[in-house]
C-alpha cells in the first residue's frame, strides 16, 4: 500500500558520482534533486507547514472555532465570492472555517501521531517478546496478531466504539491499535533474523542481559526498519479517524476533526460545497505528503522492505 | 589438580524430520553422541573432524549455548547449564568463544572500540565510559591494532583485523578458557598465519586454555597441546599432535592425513580414498560408526561402538586396532 | 498438503474462537447495557428484570460458557431496539450490501489486476506514470470524500445519478463506483509491486535468455508466480465484502449491513452489532483460510519442509 518511487531511487538513474570532472560537470542542482527528488521536496514542505499547524494552532487561528456568527452563515472562500475576512469562507454555523481547519489538523495529527505511537510501542514490545521467548509465548502473540490482521479494523473499532462511548482518550488509545499487528510482525522477524545473524548472539554470549541485548543492540539496528513502517502507518490512521468521525462515531462537537467537518459539510455539497470539500482537501494533502515522504524514506533506507 | 574443564559423555540429539512416506518420518539427528575430554588450565586442546561432524555442537555445548541430552559439562568444578541465568552470565567473565564469521559476531552500528570495551560495560559497571575506552585502546594494542582504527566501524575492517577485534573482545576481561570454532576458516591463508600467531602469543602472555576447533589440520596441528579427531559426534583417536598427525592409528585419521595436499618435490603421500558416500548424522550406522567406509571393518564393528583405550595419552577407538595391538605383545614376545 | 490443510484449518478455529471470546469481553466492559439502554432514571426493578431477561445477573464464566453455547445454537439475542433477532435484523440487510460490494469487487479486479500488470511491464513509461499517480490516490484519498464529490459532480451538478437512498439500479451506481474505484488503485500497486519483485527474479532472465517469447515468459513463469501474494489481497477482499462497505453505505444512505452497523453503534444495541462482528470475522477467517489453502495448493515450497543436511 505505498507509492512506487522506483524512479526516485537515485541509483536507477544516471550512475556518474556527483560533482562531476573536469570536463563534464554533472551540475549541482542535478546531484541535488537527484537525492531529494522535487516531489519529495514538496511533500516535506507540506508536512512541516503541518507541524508547523499543529504546534501554533491556537495561535494562528483567526477566529475561536466555535465562535458563531448566524449572520455570516456560508459565506464561500476569498477567492469564490468571498471577502477576506473570512479567507475559506464559513459554515452554516458562521464559525470561520480557516479556524475550524487549522485546530481539525492539530487535532487529527495528534491523534494520529499518539496512535501510531502506541501502535509501535505496543507492536514491538509484542514482536520482541515473542521473538525472545519463542515456544508459547510466541504462538499466543502470533494467534493475536493472525485474529486482528484478519478483521477489517474499521469494523473491530466500531464494535469497541458501541461500548466505550465517546471520551477523546479511550479513542486515542483505540486507535492506537491499528497497525500494531504489522508492526509486531516485523519486529519478530527482524528481532529473530537479528539472532540469527550472531552480532545478537554474541553479545549474549559476552553475558549481557536480555534488556541490554534487544534494546542497545537489536533495537537501534532495526530501528530504520520500524520508523519507516511507522511513518506509513501515520497516514491510515489519519483515514481512518476521519472516516470514523465523519460517520460521528469518532472525534464528538465541540471537538472538531477533519472528518467531522467532512461531516457537517455532506448536507451542504449542493450550496456551500467549500465547507466539504475544503477539510477533504487537508486530508488529502497530508497522506499525500506523509505517504511520500515515507516512501522515500523507505527506498532511502531500506530497499529489502516492500 | 583439579582440570579447568570436564567433559562427561555429553551428547546432543535432536528430534527431525526428514523426506520420506507422505508425512515423512521422524528421525533422530546425533551431532554429538558421547564425547568424554578434559582441559587443563592452560591446556589447548585441537577438535578436528570434517563438516557435520559435531565440532561447532560441542563448542556451544561446552560453552553452555544449548542444552545437553545427557552428560554433564564442569568448569572449574562448577555444572555449566544452558539457562541463561545471572550464573551463567556470571560465568561468562571466564569463558569466552572466537567465531568463524567475523561480520556477524560484531555490531554493524557500533565502533569497534565500543565493542571490545562492551564487556566492561555488562561485567563492571562502575567504570566509567573513559576508562573503558583506555581499556580498550590497551586491548587494541595487544591485539595489534593501531589506535587510530578506534573509531571505524567492522564493515570497514578487511577480515583479519575483524577477528582481531572479536579476539580483543573476547579476551578483554581474560578469561581462563577460550572456545575458538574455526576462528581462521574464513581469512586469506596469509592473514590466517598472521591471527594464529597472535593468538599463540596471547596464549602465552595471558596463559588461558582454549578449545580450538577446525577442519584443517595443519592449524590445528600447529596450535594445539593435544588433538582429538571427530566422525560423527564421538572421538576416534585422541594424543599429542606429533603422535596423531605422524603416527596415526585410527583408519579415518589416516585418511584425513593424506588427504592434506603436499608440494609435489616433497613426495606424494599415498592417498586413502574412502568408500562410500558419508554418511548423514541422522542415520548413524550401528556399532561402529565408521564401519561402512572402513577398509579394516570387521564383524564386530557393526555390533559394538568402540571405546577410546591406547597406552598412554594416545587413545584410539576402534576394534581392528585394540585387536592388533592384543596381538602384537604376543607376537613380540 | 494434508497436514499443511489441517494445521490452517486448526489456526482458523483458534482464530475464530479468539474472535467470539474477543466480542464476548467488549460487550462485557461495555459498562452496563441495563443503564444505557433503559435510561439511568428507570426504577431499580425495571434493572432487575433487564438484566435478568438478557442474562446479565449472573457469574462471568457462566456468561461466557452461555454465550458461546448460545452462539452454536445460532440464538444470538434480540436487537435490543425492535426485539426482533438480531440474525434477523442483519441477514436482512447482507443482499443489499452484496449487491453493491460484489459488483465492485469485479469492478476491483478486472481494472486493477491487469492495470497494475501492464504497468508492471511497461515500467516508467509514461502510461505505468500515470497509473501509478492515479493509483497513489487510492490510498490517500477516504472514501467519503471521493464518495461525496463523485457525489457532487454526478448528481448534484450534472444530476445524471441519484445521491442517496437504493430505489432503482441507479442508485447504485456510485456506491459500487467508489469502491471500485479505491480498490482497484490498491489492487494495481499491489500487483504492480508483487509483478516487478518477480520480473526480477534470475529465473525470468533465465527463461527469457532460453530463448521464449517474452509474452511466454510473463503468462508461464511471472503471472503464476506474482499471483502468490496478489492471492492475499484479493481475499481480504473477497472477506470484507460485507463489511466492506460502512463508510460508502452511509454516504449514500445505502441501507445493508454497514448502515445497520453505525446506527447500531450508535443506538449501543448490542446484539446487533456483536451479530454483524461474528459474521464479518467468521467471513474473513473462511476467506483467508481458503486463500491459505490455494497457496499451499499453488506454491510447493510451503507444502513440505525439507530436513537440511549437516549440524
Amino acid at each position: 500500500m505505498t507509492i512506487d518511487s522506483g524512479n526516485l531511487n537515485p541509483t536507477t538513474q544516471a550512475s556518474r558520482p556527483s560533482g562531476g570532472s573536469f570536463f563534464t560537470s554533472k551540475g549541482r542542482y542535478r546531484a541535488f534533486f537527484e537525492t531529494w527528488p522535487p516531489i519529495v521536496l514538496i511533500a516535506l514542505f507540506f508536512i512541516g507547514l503541518a507541524i508547523f499547524v499543529v504546534a501554533t494552532a491556537p495561535l494562528i487561528a483567526p477566529y475561536d472555532f466555535m465562535a458563531m456568527d448566524l449572520r455570516d452563515r456560508l459565506t464561500p472562500p476569498a477567492l469564490f465570492g468571498g471577502t477576506w475576512t473570512h479567507p475559506l469562507g464559513t459554515d452554516e454555523l458562521g464559525r470561520d472555517l480557516l479556524s475550524r481547519l487549522i485546530i481539525s489538523i492539530r487535532v487529527s495529527m495528534m491523534i494520529a501521531f499518539l496512535s501510531t505511537l502506541i501502535a509501535g510501542t505496543l507492536g514491538i514490545t509484542l514482536g520482541f517478546l515473542a521473538a525472545y521467548f519463542r515456544g508459547r509465548v510466541e504462538q499466543l502473540i502470533m494467534m493475536l496478531i493472525d485474529a486482528q490482521a484478519s478483521m477489517p479494523f474499521m469494523i473491530i473499532a466500531l464494535a469497541v466504539l458501541a461500548f466505550l462511548g465517546n471520551s477523546l482518550f479511550l479513542f486515542i488509545v483505540l486507535m492506537g491499535f491499528y497497525g500494531w499487528e504489522r508492526i509486531a510482525r516485523i519486529a519478530r522477524g527482524l528481532a529473530i533474523a537479528a539472532t540469527e545473524q550472531g552480532y545478537a548472539t554474541s553479545v549474549r554470549d559476552l553475558g549481557a542481559s536480555p534488556m541490554r541485548i534487544y534494546g542497545r543492540h537489536i533495537l537501534p539496528n532495526i530501528a530504520s526498519t520500524l520508523i519507516v513502517s511507522m511513518t506509513l502507518n501515520f497516514p491510515e490512521v489519519i483515514l481512518l479517524e476521519s472516516g470514523l468521525s465523519f460517520l460521528g462515531l469518532g472525534v464528538q462537537p465541540p471537538m472538531t476533526s477533519l472528518g467531522n467537518m467532512v461531516g457537517y459539510g455532506r448536507d451542504y455539497i449542493q450550496s456551500a460545497p467549500w465547507i466539504m470539500l475544503v477539510p477533504s482537501a487537508a486530508i488529502v494533502l497530508t497522506t499525500l505528503s506523509i505517504s511520500i515522504v515515507g516512501d522515500w524514506m523507505r527506498d532511502r533506507f531500506d530497499p529489502t522492505l516492500r | 589438580m583439579r582440570p579447568l574443564l570436564s567433559v562427561r559423555d555429553i551428547k546432543r540429539h535432536y528430534q527431525v524430520r526428514v523426506p520420506g512416506g507422505f508425512f515423512g518420518r521422524d528421525a533422530l539427528l546425533k551431532a554429538v553422541d558421547g564425547l568424554t575430554f578434559d582441559i587443563k588450565r592452560g591446556e589447548t586442546l585441537g577438535l578436528v573432524g570434517e563438516s557435520g561432524c559435531g565440532k561447532s555442537t560441542t563448542a556451544r555445548l561446552v560453552m553452555g549455548h544449548i542444552p545437553l541430552t545427557a552428560g554433564s559439562v564442569a568448569f572449574d568444578g562448577q555444572p555449566v547449564t544452558a539457562r541463561h541465568d545471572s550464573d551463567w552470565r556470571a560465568m561468562r567473565r571466564r569463558m569466552q568463544m572466537v567465531y568463524q564469521d567475523t561480520l556477524g559476531a560484531l555490531d554493524r552500528r557500533l565502533t569497534i572500540s565500543d565493542q571490545i570495551g562492551e564487556p566492561f560495560a555488562i561485567h563492571e559497571p562502575l567504570m566509567t565510559a573513559r576508562q573503558r575506552h583506555e581499556r580498550a585502546l590497551s586491548l587494541m594494542d595487544s591485539v595489534g591494532l593501531r589506535a587510530d582504527m578506534a573509531g571505524r566501524f567492522p564493515h570497514e575492517l578487511s577480515g583479519g583485523q575483524r577477528q582481531r577485534v572479536v579476539i580483543a573482545r573476547a579476551l578483554a576481561l581474560s578469561p581462563d578458557l577460550l572456545v575458538c570454532d574455526e576462528p581462521v576458516s574464513a581469512l586469506d591463508v596469509s592473514i590466517q598465519a598472521q591471527v594464529l600467531n597472535l593468538l599463540d602469543d596471547l596464549r602465552e602472555q595471558t596463559g588461558f586454555a582454549a578449545l580450538f576447533i577446525s577442519h584443517d589440520l595443519k592449524v590445528v596441528r600447529q596450535m594445539s597441546d593435544r588433538v582429538a579427531v571427530m566422525y560423527l559426534g564421538k572421538i576416534v583417536e585422541t594424543g599429542a599432535p606429533e603422535a596423531v598427525f605422524k603416527r596415526a592409528q585410527h583408519p579415518y585419521t589416516k585418511a584425513l592425513i593424506s588427504a592434506i595436499p603436499t608440494p609435489r618435490n616433497r613426495g606424494r603421500r599415498e592417498r586413502i580414498v574412502l568408500e562410500g558416500d558419508p554418511p548423514s548424522p541422522v542415520d548413524v550406522p550401528p556399532g561402529c560408526a565408521f564401519h561402512t567406509r572402513c577398509p579394516l571393518a570387521m564383524a564386530q564393528c557393526r555390533l559394538d561402538t568402540p571405546l577410546l583405550s591406547g597406552d598412554g595419552d594416545h587413545l584410539v577407538a576402534c576394534h581392528a586396532i585394540h585387536q592388533s595391538a592384543q596381538s602384537a605383545p604376543l607376537a613380540a614376545e | 498438503m494434508l497436514r499443511y490443510a489441517l494445521l490452517r484449518i486448526a489456526r482458523a478455529l483458534v482464530t475464530v474462537s479468539l474472535i467470539v471470546s474477543i466480542a464476548f469481553v467488549i460487550l462485557r466492559l461495555s459498562g452496563d447495557p441495563a443503564i444505557i439502554i433503559l435510561g439511568p432514571e428507570a426504577p431499580p426493578e425495571a434493572f432487575k428484570a433487564f438484566r435478568h431477561a438478557w442474562g446479565l445477573d449472573q457469574p462471568i464464566w457462566v456468561q461466557y460458557l452461555k454465550y458461546f453455547n448460545a452462539i452454536f445454537h445460532g440464538d444470538l439475542g434480540n436487537s435490543m431496539r425492535d426485539g426482533r433477532s438480531a440474525l434477523q435484523v442483519v441477514g436482512e440487510r447482507i443482499p443489499l450490501t452484496l449487491a453493491i460490494t460484489i459488483p465492485a469487487l469485479f469492478l476491483k479486479v478486472l481494472i486493477g489486476l491487469p492495470a497494475g500488470v501492464y504497468a508492471a511491464l511497461h515500467r516508467n513509461t509514461a502510461i505505468d506514470r500515470l497509473i501509478m499517480t492515479l493509483s497513489v490516490f487510492g490510498f490517500t484519498v477516504p472514501s467519503f470524500v471521493l464518495g461525496l464529490v463523485l457525489a457532487m459532480i454526478f448528481a448534484v451538478k450534472l444530476g445524471w445519478l441519484p445521491s442517496g437512498g437504493s430505489d432503482t439500479w441507479l442508485h447504485a451506481v456510485l456506491p459500487i463506483f467508489t469502491m471500485g474505484m479505491i480498490g482497484a488503485a490498491v489492487i494495481a500497486r499491489f500487483t504492480r509491486s508483487a509483478m516487478l519483485e518477480v520480473l526480477g527474479q534470475p529465473y525470468i532472465r533465465t527463461a527469457s535468455a532460453k530463448g521464449l517469447v517474452w509474452r511466454d515468459v510473463v503468462v508461464a513463469h511471472a503471472l503464476p508466480n506474482a499471483a502468490i501474494p496478489t492471492l492475499t489481497i484479493v481475499g481480504f477482499m473477497v472477506g470484507s465484502l460485507v463489511a466492506g462497505a460502512v463508510v460508502v453505505e452511509s454516504v449514500f444512505s445505502w441501507p445493508g449491513v454497514g448502515r445497520l452497523l453505525v446506527t447500531a453503534v450508535a443506538n449501543r444495541d448490542l446484539a446487533v452489532v456483536q451479530v454483524i462482528l461474528l459474521f464479518v470475522g467468521f467471513t474473513m477467517v473462511l476467506a483467508n483460510l481458503i486463500v491459505d489453502l490455494l497457496y499451499g495448493w499453488v506454491d510447493p515450497r510451503l507444502r513440505t519442509k525439507r530436513l537440511q543436511a549437516g549440524t
